[in-house]
């Protein structure tokens, strides 16, 4: 039976969720951690292997040295299957992990074998993480069961790599599909026996559709996750992505994490923030908290 | 002098579709303006008060829950009775009153016509008083005007058909049920309305017309758990003082006491207006939310 | 996994640091001033979430009573005959100031009632600015409002509120009697009787006319002062039912129309097939929204047996993540307690629960302030519909959650009480929302949503819950004597 969502209550817990007030030593704190959660992203049809390692460059060390500011790295690059080695030279030996779109993102419109080919490609090529997508046609057409079954089809092509499955929450258009785009995921893990917390996850959008993760997208997804932790014990993991720009946003998002799900969550291995500008800003912040005045993003070093 | 003997008709009590005496087994005599008794009326005690109050309570579901429609055709249905029996309604209206025929008639035809108008009503008045509310947020969010539930009637004594006939059609239409004080004056004209009541589809315990004296009712119905609302016309201040000291000792619940003249029940823009009728009925706002 | 060192994150205290400018006494608001009482006396009011005196307020007596009546009755013709768009402005003035302060009102609520300051500055001010401007656009538009009909101003209306939501009161009170062409005594709770006085600034600030409001802050007695002043033409009161019989009793003998918006012990309903994340979080600000000081707070959960356990369980967790404390940090979710007698009402209640076999469940970690007045929010299991907790109205932040089986058991169970000022009811399925919002005997039936309020929406009881609306068209009507036009 699908589990249904009502919109405006969710929306307004979402959004009660966003006037939380951090302040000082909470915010420091914040923008560090989601620093750390950060997959630091560039898809684009014009990524080259140069603007791969600047961004690599990047996600090592996120604030550039000279202003003296302690900020972790981010927890990953995730960039298209071709660029995949790229990013694994840059990244040796670092903690950044390396995740990569597959499935024919965005769209998800090419055939299974393919698509199935391009995870094991990827996975191949170094990918740590693979970012697929499901199928929003058969999800819209009625067809979850086929949804699940591809599900389960790439994360076995994944093979070790973590899978975070992407919904594009903006086509799927209600609060009611999103849930149950997530039941998919659900459904799709809970036969394994022995999956590990935060080997799947549940991505919101591909941050090529308007809206993606939105403060009431992001709950049910959290939600969803939460439904499977009390039936399960097992934790999978939740990245919104798309439309993130602003620090306020990233705290927001923490506090919903940390309320919805507890504090137990709040760790890169559970939860990410796929985002490309959002670095900046954060970066941005942790000056203002350090030095009182708001630096121009000129002095970020953004990439 | 006929060599027939006349059958004088017992005057009864109406509770819950029957037609009892007096639990206490009291009578009291009604005279014609000569002095001649014209009637032995049941005088309704506490007890037939709480008996009228259950058989209130329990049709209440049944005429709340019919539809508005078929409450307006039910009331019409009462007009119809009243109109194919109004020669004897003007008859006992003379007899218990000292007025003249003509006037008797117009008070007859006016209750007719009340009951008319307020058939009409039963389908309209949720439209008129019900409402959406258009809130500051994404919620359909709208106003009922529904039954206030068993309602204690206080009927004047003048004008005695007409503001018995339109008290208790008021009441009746957004679907209370009813527990009428008839006073003595106007029991004989209450005994017929009970007749017709009882062959026109109103379900039994929709209306029950206690007759008699009603200082000892003021207590029992006003003061009554189950009773939700109290609506008289005619009262004098001391009764108003006791029923709202017995409504507000038990369950609170108004009192509202009319203040309608003898013109005044026959103007149809005071005594059928719909704000007269806004006050027999309670209003139930019901929020929903309005998103995807 | 390399870089999955968790980072330990808390919410830094983040108080509310604006402070209102309050002054160390207030006299009553008669006639436009703030005056001396002839009483001679006064009371102190106090931060229920500290202990300390805030400030000292007049405490009016029958001779304040008398001259605030007179005030405002003096006041009365002009303001009834003024030009109703002219009436409109000076309210949507009052809207205007009100949103303008609206910050040091919120904080100034907080501080005096124990409410949290998110509440305070979400909900009781921007309502109480929107209940004037509502209302002000109503002033010139009453004989539409009742077609066929010449409405005409009551005159002097005695109002009386409660501590709950003071200024949010007043403003649901004032509003729509200075719309209709009346004029106001008010009285305020003694426990919070500062942000009314604030508001009378208001009134001064945007030149309402002198004696139009007029502000008597005192104990029960003024109240009645006001109840039995034979000048006073209308009563409204929000309190609780004892007193509201009281009242009734009071007003026996005389022809003053009466509205009364009393206590509850409303009904939530949970369906197996409802929205259940949803329904958590609509169950909990039903109860533990102001503490559960609201009249119609979602005191009593009925979740269908097919579900109570999983439902409990995540009822407890949410429970736990509610932040009780200073009332001023932006991020406390649950103040304090009114006062010292309304806590030990509320213990004494929750004492007797426990008395009577049902389970209780709190918060237990978060160490509670030292000083000032607390109840951890909590609810209770086991309950049955006898059980005192279930019944009575513990106006605090206690729960009581029983189950049924069907729809109709859950009518009978819900309905089974002597109150009927608000219900809720959860479920996906449309025609059962509609079926079960028609049969709940209640005034305000919340569907899939519960403590939402609009000065659009009509609110008010039935059954011992009172009678009479307020807000929306229907508000209107306890403040206007109408007359046919044809007669």
């Amino acid at each position: 039976m699908p589990t249904p969502v009502d919109a405006v209550m969710l929306q307004q817990r979402a959004a009660q969720l966003g006037r939380r007030s951090i302040k000082t030593t909470s915010k420091a704190a914040a923008l560090q951690m989601a620093v750390s959660m950060l997959d630091l992203t560039t898809l684009e049809g014009a990524d080259t292997p140069g603007q791969v390692r600047a961004l690599c460059a990047r996600a090592k060390a996120p604030c550039p040295r000279d202003l003296g500011i302690d900020v972790p790295p981010v927890a990953a690059a995730c960039v298209y299957p071709r660029l995949v080695p790229a990013a694994v030279e840059a990244l040796e030996g670092s903690p950044v992990r390396i995740a990569s779109v597959a499935t024919a993102f965005p769209s998800g419109q090419s055939s299974l074998d393919l698509r199935l080919k391009e995870t094991q490609a990827a996975v191949g090529a170094g990918a740590h993480e693979i970012d697929m997508v499901i199928s929003r046609g058969l999800f819209l057409s009625g067809r979850q069961r086929d949804v699940v079954d591809e599900i389960r089809m790439v994360r076995a092509a994944a093979g070790d790599a973590h899978l975070k499955v992407i919904l594009e929450t903006g086509e799927l258009e209600t609060a009611d599909n999103i849930r149950r785009g997530a039941d998919c995921v659900l459904e799709a893990v809970a036969s394994e026996s022995d999956l590990g917390h935060g080997e799947v996850f549940l991505k919101t959008s591909t941050g090529k559709v308007s809206p993606a993760a939105t403060p009431s997208s992001v709950l049910i997804l959290l939600e969803a996750a939460r439904a499977h932790y009390r039936s399960t014990g097992i934790r999978l993991g939740v990245k919104p992505a798309g439309g993130i720009r602003r620090s306020k946003q990233a705290l927001h998002l923490l506090v919903m994490v940390r309320e919805t799900l507890g504090p137990h969550w709040l760790t890169p291995a559970l939860f990410r923030i796929g985002a490309s500008s959002l670095l900046d800003d954060l970066v941005r912040q942790l000056i203002k908290l350090r030095s009182g005045r708001y630096a121009s993003l000129d002095e970020v070093g953004i990439t | 002098m006929s060599d027939r003997l006349d059958i004088i008709k017992t005057c009864k009590l109406f509770i819950g579709g029957k037609s009892p005496r007096s639990e206490s087994g009291r009578t009291i005599p009604l005279s014609d303006s000569g002095g001649r008794v014209l009637a032995r009326i049941a005088h309704a005690s506490r007890k037939d008060a709480r008996d009228a109050v259950d058989a209130a309570s329990a049709a209440l579901g049944a005429w709340r829950d019919s539809t508005a429609y078929l409450r307006g055709q039910v009331l019409y249905r009462w007009s119809e009775m009243l109109q194919s029996r109004r020669g004897e309604l003007v008859e006992t209206l003379q007899a218990t009153t000292s007025m003249r025929v003509a006037a008797a008639r117009k008070e007859v035809d006016a209750s007719i016509d009340r009951v008319v108008t307020m058939a009409g009503w039963c389908d309209k008045l949720d439209q008129l008083l019900g409402c959406r509310n258009p809130v500051a947020g994404p919620y359909h969010n709208h106003t009922l005007a529904r039954a206030r539930g068993v309602v204690a009637v206080f009927a004047p004594s003048s004008p005695a058909l007409l503001g018995l006939v339109t008290l208790t059609a008021a009441a009746l239409v957004p679907g209370n049920t009813l527990v009428v004080s008839v006073p003595t004056e106007a029991a004989l004209g209450a005994v017929l309305l009970s007749e017709m009541l009882a062959v026109s589809d109103v379900p039994p315990g929709a209306v029950n017309i206690l007759t008699g004296p009603r200082e000892e009712l003021l207590e029992p119905l006003g003061g009554h758990g189950a009773v939700h609302l109290v609506l008289g016309s005619g009262l004098a201040k001391g009764e108003r003082t006791t029923l709202r000291h017995a409504a507000a000792d038990s369950i609170l619940r108004p009192v509202i006491c009319l203040d309608l003249d003898e013109a005044g029940f026959h103007d149809d823009a005071q005594a059928a207006s719909p704000w007269l009728l806004e006050g027999l009925v309670d209003f139930k706002t019901i929020w929903h939310p309005a998103a995807i | 996994m390399s870089n999955s060192g968790t980072i330990e994150w808390d919410y830094a205290p983040a108080p509310e640091r604006i402070r209102p400018d309050i002054s160390d006494e207030y006299g009553l608001f008669i006639d436009g001033a703030f005056v001396e009482p002839e009483s001679g006396e006064s009371f102190k009011t106090v931060n229920p979430a500290t202990g300390q005196t805030i400030a000292r307020v007049a405490s009016a007596g029958a001779a304040d009573v008398d001259k605030a009546v007179k005030a405002a009755k003096a006041a009365g013709g002009k303001w009834s005959r003024l030009k109703p768009t002219e009436r409109a402005k000076f309210l949507f003035r009052i809207a205007r100031r009100l949103q303008e302060c609206a910050r040091e009102l919120a904080v100034l609520e907080t501080m005096d009632g124990g409410k949290p300051i998110c509440e305070s500055r979400d909900v009781d001010l921007p309502l109480a600015a929107q209940h004037f401007f509502y209302h002000a656009g109503w002033a010139d538009k009453l004989q539409w409002a009742f077609p066929g009909c010449t409405p005409r101003p009551r005159g002097v209306c005695g109002q009386i509120i409660p501590w709950n939501f003071p200024l949010l009161m007043a403003a649901w009170k004032i509003a729509p009697a200075l719309a209709c062409g009346n004029t106001v005594v008010l009285k305020p709770a003694e426990t919070t009787p500062l942000t009314a006085l604030h508001l009378a600034r208001v009134f001064q600030e945007v030149d309402l006319p002198p004696g139009v409001v007029n502000i008597l802050t005192g104990a029960g007695e003024t109240g009645a002062a006001i109840v039995d002043h034979p000048g006073v033409k209308k009563i409204a009161f929000t309190g609780s039912t004892d007193v509201g019989r009281g009242i009734m009793h009071a007003l026996a003998s005389r022809d003053v129309p009466l509205t009364l918006e009393l206590g509850g012990k409303s009904p939530n309903i949970v369906f197996a097939d409802a929205a259940i994340d949803q329904a958590v979080e609509g169950v909990v600000s039903g109860i533990w929204f102001n503490q559960g000081h609201v009249c119609c707070a979602g005191s009593r959960l009925f979740v269908e047996e097919s579900i109570v356990e999983p439902f409990v369980a995540a009822l407890r967790e949410r429970m736990g993540r509610l932040r009780v404390g200073d009332p001023l940090d932006k991020n406390t979710d649950v103040g304090a307690i009114n006062s010292r007698e309304q806590l030990n009402r509320i213990e004494a209640l929750v004492a007797c629960g426990q008395e009577e076999g049902a389970i209780l469940h709190e918060i237990n970690d978060d160490p509670l302030p030292k000083r000032g007045n607390w109840h951890r929010p909590c609810f209770f299991t086991g309950v049955e519909p006898s059980h005192v907790i279930a019944r009575e109205e513990i106006f605090g932040p206690v729960l009581s959650v029983m189950t049924f089986r069907t729809p109709q058991e859950a009518l009978r169970r819900a309905n089974s009480t002597p109150y009927g000022l608000a219900a809720g009811v959860w479920t996906d399925k449309g025609s059962k929302v509609f079926d079960i919002a028609g049969a709940l005997e209640a005034g305000v039936v919340w569907c899939n949503t519960y403590n939402k309020f609009d000065a659009a929406s009509p609110f008010g009881g039935c059954k011992a819950s009172g009678f009479g609306r307020e807000g929306g068209r229907h508000g209107l009507r306890p403040y206007l004597n109408l007359r046919s036009s044809g007669a």
